[in-house]
């Protein structure tokens, strides 16, 4: 994938997590009672959606913004200073 | 009798994972603590997905819908879902890559390194850790309140809470992390499962979901505050039903919580790959929706149920059992659903056990004495001591602990969501300084503890119709790490290269 693809892909998916923190807000079904298919109430089928939705941006996240250079740093190096070394910085 | 005979099969069943995973083991400390990062995508969903749902979410979370109604979901689980996933892709996977790269194991060395400072370990130290602890407690105080009742009291809590830390304790000190993994994976599948057979068990008995729900008080169905008169056997109660909207967006704070979790954190290192996070980026959302609308519509359902007497909201925790219980009548279910329910409680307590026996080792001890005085195999049995001490202390401390604990929860997870301001800062802002990460983690810890003292310590406190305490500790974190920072000396040129490498550019 090219580097302005790859810009591209984050820019909407960045956008799309920004409509979808807002569209958490559903402040238009909150005194709905309404059903869908008879037994789910409008403001759960709504948030149970939404959960679907938050999969697809996350999908498309992987799919488009996915941080493929983040990947090759680790691999490019083994742990420095053993096994559970954590670091350098002693008392 | 059944229901205790299907508990001690599925404790068995642990204890032969446990034991299994111990074959794998290498020996090696990296190994016992994070698997030697061979963990794939399957395991690393189920692992962290069983990690991030306590026993609340299957118990608490029919027992809020039962109070509130059907707006608990989007409160706590859509908002979840979003936020959850976000925090594994920013924060997670670049924390992966730093403790692939430098060989951590915990989250203080991290903090330690990216600082440059010893001390701001010592002092992340406590916090970490006080803040752990009521976590550990809730789990092994509801082991107690969920195996008790199905002995009929034969078994007090204290004896069940000592068997479920007795089962933890030998997966986790048989296998280390890898048994944690092996163990929360069939946790997580067990508790998904069992969550839908209990909703259909459930639907059915009340006449099908449409029956269900139309049988159901309507004051429930919406988001709308509204106050309902409940009859008790005590007398007329009031009861706000509804999320006010202020509430309902300040909710959003908390999930952060995952992003400071120290197992959490283990977990993450325990991936193969940063291509091991992708199914579980994905799937997280839908997983929480599996398991969170059936349970959010037994509560809402529970509201119409006549033989089921008007619950104060105390007792709102037994909403679940009391469906099972009185509706399908079937002790072989019983015994599933509390297996169950231990399923959820203990795929939590086991990582929570072990990164704490991680951190005093690796944290405290190889810190202070130096990692070249002891042997790879020395090290994992120093794990293994404090894991078996901490366990020894937790379950202590649970059996004087104060029962109304569990309202401690939401507490918790709004300790660590104050201070996600330190974790964003120190992957994402090259200016973030020791002093800034010094005065966020002070200042969102003096909020949290004004608000904390205002709420009785634990009980639910939110101000002006609905606005969550956890926005002033987190607003508090991020405002001092940014004035502070701003206010003291730069990062050393070699520690940004070190955090901020070319590699790591975002146009790479």
């Amino acid at each position: 994938m090219s580097t302005t693809t790859r810009m591209t892909g984050r820019r909407i998916v960045a956008i799309a997590a920004v409509a979808l923190f807002i569209l958490h807000q559903d402040f238009w079904f909150w005194e709905s009672t309404a059903l869908v298919f008879g037994f789910l109430p409008i403001g759960l089928a709504y948030h149970a959606l939404y959960s679907i939705l938050a999969a697809g941006l996350w999908a498309a996240a992987v799919k488009f913004a996915w941080p493929d250079h983040i990947e090759r740093f680790a691999e490019a190096g083994e742990p420095e200073g053993g096994e559970s070394s954590g670091g350098s910085v002693r008392s | 009798m059944t229901p205790m005979v299907i508990v001690l099969c599925y404790l068995a069943l642990l204890l032969g994972l446990g034991i299994a995973s111990n074959r794998f083991f290498r020996g090696t400390s990296r190994d016992f603590f994070v698997a030697s990062q061979s963990i794939g995508s399957f395991m690393l969903l189920m692992a962290v997905f069983g990690t991030t749902m306590t026993a609340f979410a299957l118990v608490g979370s029919t027992g809020k819908a039962y109070v509130r109604g059907i707006g608990v979901y989007g409160l706590m689980a859509s908002a979840s879902g979003l936020i959850h996933a976000a925090v594994f892709f920013l924060i997670g996977i670049r924390l992966w890559s730093f403790g692939k790269r430098y060989g951590y194991v915990s989250q203080i060395q991290f903090f330690r390194d990216r600082f440059g400072s010893s001390r701001f370990g010592y002092f992340l130290f406590p916090i970490l850790v006080g803040l752990v602890i009521p976590y550990l407690l809730i789990g092994v105080l509801g082991a107690g309140k969920v195996i008790s009742p199905i002995s009929e009291g034969r078994v007090p809590p204290w004896l069940a809470g000592l068997v479920v830390c007795a089962v933890v304790l030998v997966y986790i000190f048989a296998g280390g992390s890898r048994g944690a993994t092996w163990a929360n994976t069939f946790q997580t599948l067990v508790f998904m499962v069992m969550g839908v057979v209990a909703f259909s068990l459930i639907a059915s008995k009340l006449g099908g979901l449409q029956a269900a729900t139309q049988q159901t008080d309507p004051a429930y169905l919406s988001r709308a505050v509204q106050n309902v008169e409940i009859q008790t056997r005590e007398g007329t109660l009031i009861r706000e039903v509804g999320v006010p909207p202020l509430m309902f967006l300040t909710y959003f704070f908390v999930p952060l919580s995952v992003g400071m979790f120290p197992h959490l954190f283990q977990h993450w290192l325990t991936a193969k790959s940063a291509r091991s996070f992708k199914l579980m980026v994905i799937a997280h959302p839908i997983c929480i929706m599996i398991v969170w609308v059936p349970c959010v519509l037994i509560g809402v359902w529970a509201t119409g149920v006549k033989e089921i007497p008007p619950l104060a909201e105390a007792e709102a925790g037994k909403v679940l059992a009391m469906m099972v219980n009185l509706l399908v009548h079937d002790e072989f279910v019983t015994g599933l659903l509390t297996a169950g329910i231990l399923a959820a409680i203990m795929s939590s307590l086991d990582s929570q056990f072990l990164c704490l026996g991680t951190i005093f080792t690796n944290d405290i001890v190889l810190h202070v004495a130096g990692r070249e005085r002891f042997s790879d195999r020395q090290i994992v049995w120093i794990a293994r001591g404090f894991i078996i001490a901490i366990v020894a202390v937790t379950y202590v401390i649970s059996l004087v602990a104060p029962k109304n604990i569990f309202d401690l929860a939401v507490w918790c997870f709004s300790g660590f969501a104050s201070l996600f301001p330190l974790v964003f800062a120190a992957l994402y802002w090259k200016r973030a300084t020791v002093w800034g990460a010094y005065a966020s983690v002070a200042s969102a810890m003096l909020v949290w503890f004004y608000f904390f003292h205002l709420s009785e310590y634990g009980h639910e406190y939110a101000l002006w119709g609905g606005v969550m305490p956890v926005t002033f500790c987190f607003l508090a974190g991020a405002g001092a790490m940014v004035l502070v920072s701003l206010l003291t000396r730069p990062p050393s040129p070699a520690a940004i290269e070190k955090f901020f490498p070319q590699q790591l550019e975002i146009d790479q």
